[in-house]
C-alpha cells in the first residue's frame, strides 16, 4: 500500500523558470491495486513515479510505503521496496552482463554479500521464472543482455522489477517503445506478475485505451494534481469518448492543442 | 633474456588487473595508479629494508594502494569532481609522501636485501635456472590473484560492481549504495596496483618515487592488447587477457629497447611506441567490429 500525502515537487527553485511540477498531490492505493494514470504531456506523471522511486526530491508533503514515512530515503534504499520499469528497454538491465546475472543482481534487494551471487538452486529458480516469460531466455542464460530484442529485454527488465515483489511496482510507458505484438507480450506478463505477486502498481500511460483496458483504477492527472479518479464499475463503463469528455472539462475547453494525445 | 620478460609482464601484469577494474569494470578511468603504484613501490620496499616479513610487507602495499584509492573515492563522491581530477590530485599528492616514505630520498636500493626475489628465485629448491623459478613463482602468484578475482566477480558483490560500470540504475534498483560500491571498487584496483609497486620493486632492485610515470598508459596498453588476442564475456577470461596483454606489451617493449635500433627506436622512443600500440589497439577492435571495444565481461 503506498500513500502521497500533498506532495509537491518544484523544478528550478527560487529560479526564474520556477515550476510546480506536482501540487499537493494526495493518492492512495491499496495492496494489490494496479492503477493507470494518463495525463497529458507535462502533467506530471512521470515525476510521480520519480517522487515514490526517489529520484527526484519533495519540496512537500510525504509519501508512505507499507505505512511507513519514506520521502527522505535515498533511491537506493527505498529501492528495496520499489520496483521500477521505464521506457526505454535499455534503461534497466546491464547490457554488458549475462541474462543469468542481471536477474540474479535484481533477485534480491540491499547490500552485497561476499557470497556466490548463482548458487545453483537460485539459479534452476531463476531458470524457471524466466521459462514463464515464453521467449526461450531460459535457454539464453550466458548471452549478454545487449544481444536481445528489446521486447525481450523488456521482458526481463518487467522480471527484474517483480522478482523480488517489491512493494509498489513503477511502470512509466513501459510498452510505448515496442512494436505492437511485444507491446502486447509484455502488458499480458505485466498483468500476470501483478496478479501473481500481489503487487501494488502505478502505471503511466499515454494510451488511453490501455489505461481503460488495464488495471484496477485510471487516475487522470493535469498540472501536477490528481483531476479524476475512476474505479470500479464507473471504471468499467469508461470510453475513449467519456474520457475525452472529462478531459475537457478538466482542461476548461482548451482541448484543441491536445487533440493528438488523446486518440 | 626472455624470461626477464616474462617476470616483468607477470608482475605488472597486476597493475594491468588494477587498471582493468578501474577502466574497463568500472567505466571510471582513474589515474590513481599512476601515484598508489609507486607508493606501493614504497611502502613494500622501505618495510623489506626494515627487516619486516615480505607477506606482510606486501599486504601492507596493496593497503596502502587501496589507501590511495580512497582518497580518490572521497574526492570524487565527495567534491563531485570529475574521475580524471580525482586521480590527479591523488597521485600529485602521493609523490611528497612517497619521498617520506622513502626516507627523503627518490630511491631505495633493495640490492642487499631482497627476500622476495631470492624466494622466487629459489622456490623450486634450485634444480633450474634462477630466472626460470622466478617466472614460475610469478605464474603461480599472478595465477592465484586471477582466480581470487574470478571467484571475486562471481560473488553478490563482483556482480554488482560489473553491473554499476554498465549501468548504474540497475544497481540502484537492486537497493545498493553505488557510491559505497564503486569505492570497493576503486580501492580494490589501487590495492593491486599497490602490490604490483612492492613486487616491481623487488624484481627492479629498488624503489623509486618514479615509478609510477608513464603507468596507467602501460596498463592501458596492456589490457587493450590483451583484448585484442581474444573475445570473451566470461570475466575469468577477461582477467587471464589482461595477464597475456601485460606479458605481450612488455615483450613488445623489450623487442624495441633491443633490436630497436634496426627500425631507428631508441629507448627514448619506448613512450611514443606505447602510445601507438594503445592507438593501435583501440583501431584494430574498432576496424574488427562488433560493440564498443573491451566491453564485453561476465
Amino acid at each position: 500500500m503506498i500513500r502521497l500525502e500533498s506532495v509537491e515537487v518544484v523544478f528550478g527553485r527560487g529560479g526564474p523558470d520556477e515550476r510546480r511540477v506536482l501540487d499537493r498531490l494526495t493518492l492512495a492505493v491499496p495492496r494489490g491495486q494496479y492503477v493507470s494514470v494518463i495525463g497529458s504531456n507535462g502533467a506530471g506523471k512521470t515525476t510521480l513515479l520519480n517522487a515514490v522511486a526517489g529520484s527526484v526530491p519533495l519540496a512537500a508533503g510525504r509519501i508512505l510505503i507499507d505505512g511507513a514515512d519514506q520521502s527522505r530515503l535515498p533511491e537506493w534504499k527505498r529501492a528495496r521496496y520499489v520496483g521500477r520499469v521505464r521506457q526505454d528497454p535499455l534503461a534497466g538491465t546491464a547490457g554488458d552482463m549475462t541474462v543469468l546475472d542481471n536477474l540474479a543482481l535484481a533477485s534480491r534487494k540491499g547490500p552485497r554479500r561476499l557470497r556466490l551471487a548463482v548458487p545453483s538452486r537460485l539459479r534452476r529458480e531463476l531458470q524457471d521464472r524466466l521459462a514463464e516469460l515464453g521467449m526461450g531466455l531460459e535457454d539464453r542464460l550466458r548471452e549478454n543482455v545487449n544481444r536481445l530484442s528489446g521486447g525481450q529485454r523488456q521482458a526481463l527488465t518487467l522480471l527484474m522489477a517483480s522478482i523480488s515483489r517489491p512493494s509498489v511496482l513503477l511502470l512509466d510507458e513501459h510498452t510505448a517503445a515496442l512494436d505492437p505484438r511485444n507491446a502486447e507480450l509484455v502488458s499480458g506478463l505485466t498483468r500476470r506478475f501483478v496478479a501473481e505477486y500481489g503487487l501494488t502498481a502505478l502505471a503511466v500511460t499515454h494510451d488511453m485505451r490501455r489505461a481503460i483496458d488495464e488495471g484496477d483504477r485510471l487516475v487522470m492527472m493535469h498540472e501536477g494534481t490528481v483531476v479524476a479518479d475512476v474505479s470500479g464499475d464507473a471504471k468499467k463503463s469508461l470510453t475513449v469518448e467519456r474520457l475525452v469528455d472529462l478531459f475537457r472539462r478538466t482542461r476548461g475547453g482548451d482541448y484543441a492543442e491536445d487533440r493528438d494525445l488523446l486518440t | 633474456m626472455i624470461e626477464g620478460v616474462l617476470v616483468e609482464g607477470l608482475v605488472y601484469g597486476i597493475l594491468a588487473l588494477g587498471v582493468f577494474i578501474s577502466f574497463r569494470v568500472l567505466d571510471f578511468p582513474d589515474l590513481t595508479v599512476e601515484g598508489s603504484f609507486p607508493f606501493g613501490a614504497a611502502v613494500g620496499g622501505a618495510l623489506i629494508v626494515a627487516r619486516v616479513p615480505p607477506p606482510l610487507a606486501l599486504g601492507a602495499a596493496f593497503l596502502a594502494g587501496a589507501l590511495a584509492g580512497a582518497a580518490t573515492s572521497a574526492v570524487y563522491h565527495g567534491l563531485r569532481v570529475p574521475p580524471l581530477l580525482a586521480g590527479i590530485v591523488t597521485m600529485t599528492g602521493l609523490y611528497s609522501v612517497d619521498l617520506r616514505v622513502l626516507g627523503g630520498k627518490a630511491n631505495l636500493p633493495l640490492i642487499a636485501h631482497n627476500p622476495v626475489m631470492r624466494a622466487a628465485e629459489s622456490w623450486l629448491g634450485g634444480g633450474l635456472d634462477s630466472s626460470i623459478q622466478a617466472f614460475l613463482a610469478f605464474l603461480v602468484v599472478t595465477g592465484v590473484l586471477v582466480l581470487l578475482l574470478d571467484l571475486f566477480f562471481h560473488t553478490e558483490a563482483g556482480i554488482a560492481l560489473g553491473a554499476l560500470g554498465d549501468n548504474e540504475t540497475s544497481v540502484v534498483s537492486a537497493g545498493v549504495d553505488p557510491v559505497r560500491l564503486r569505492s570497493v571498487g576503486i580501492c580494490l584496483s589501487n590495492g593491486l596496483a599497490g602490490l604490483s609497486g612492492a613486487f616491481a620493486a623487488s624484481y627492479q632492485g629498488f624503489a623509486d618515487a618514479n615509478f609510477g610515470a608513464g603507468i596507467v598508459a602501460a596498463g592501458l596498453a596492456s589490457v587493450m592488447i590483451g583484448e585484442f588476442l581474444f573475445r570473451t564475456n566470461r570475466i575469468g577470461g577477461q582477467l587471464a587477457r589482461v595477464l597475456l596483454g601485460s606479458v605481450l606489451f612488455r615483450g613488445i617493449m623489450y623487442a624495441g629497447r633491443s633490436w630497436g635500433y634496426l627500425a631507428g627506436i631508441t629507448p627514448n622512443d619506448l613512450r611514443l611506441l606505447t602510445a601507438v600500440l594503445i592507438v593501435g589497439s583501440i583501431a584494430a577492435s574498432r576496424y574488427k567490429g562488433g560493440t564498443r571495444p573491451g566491453r564485453s565481461r561476465a
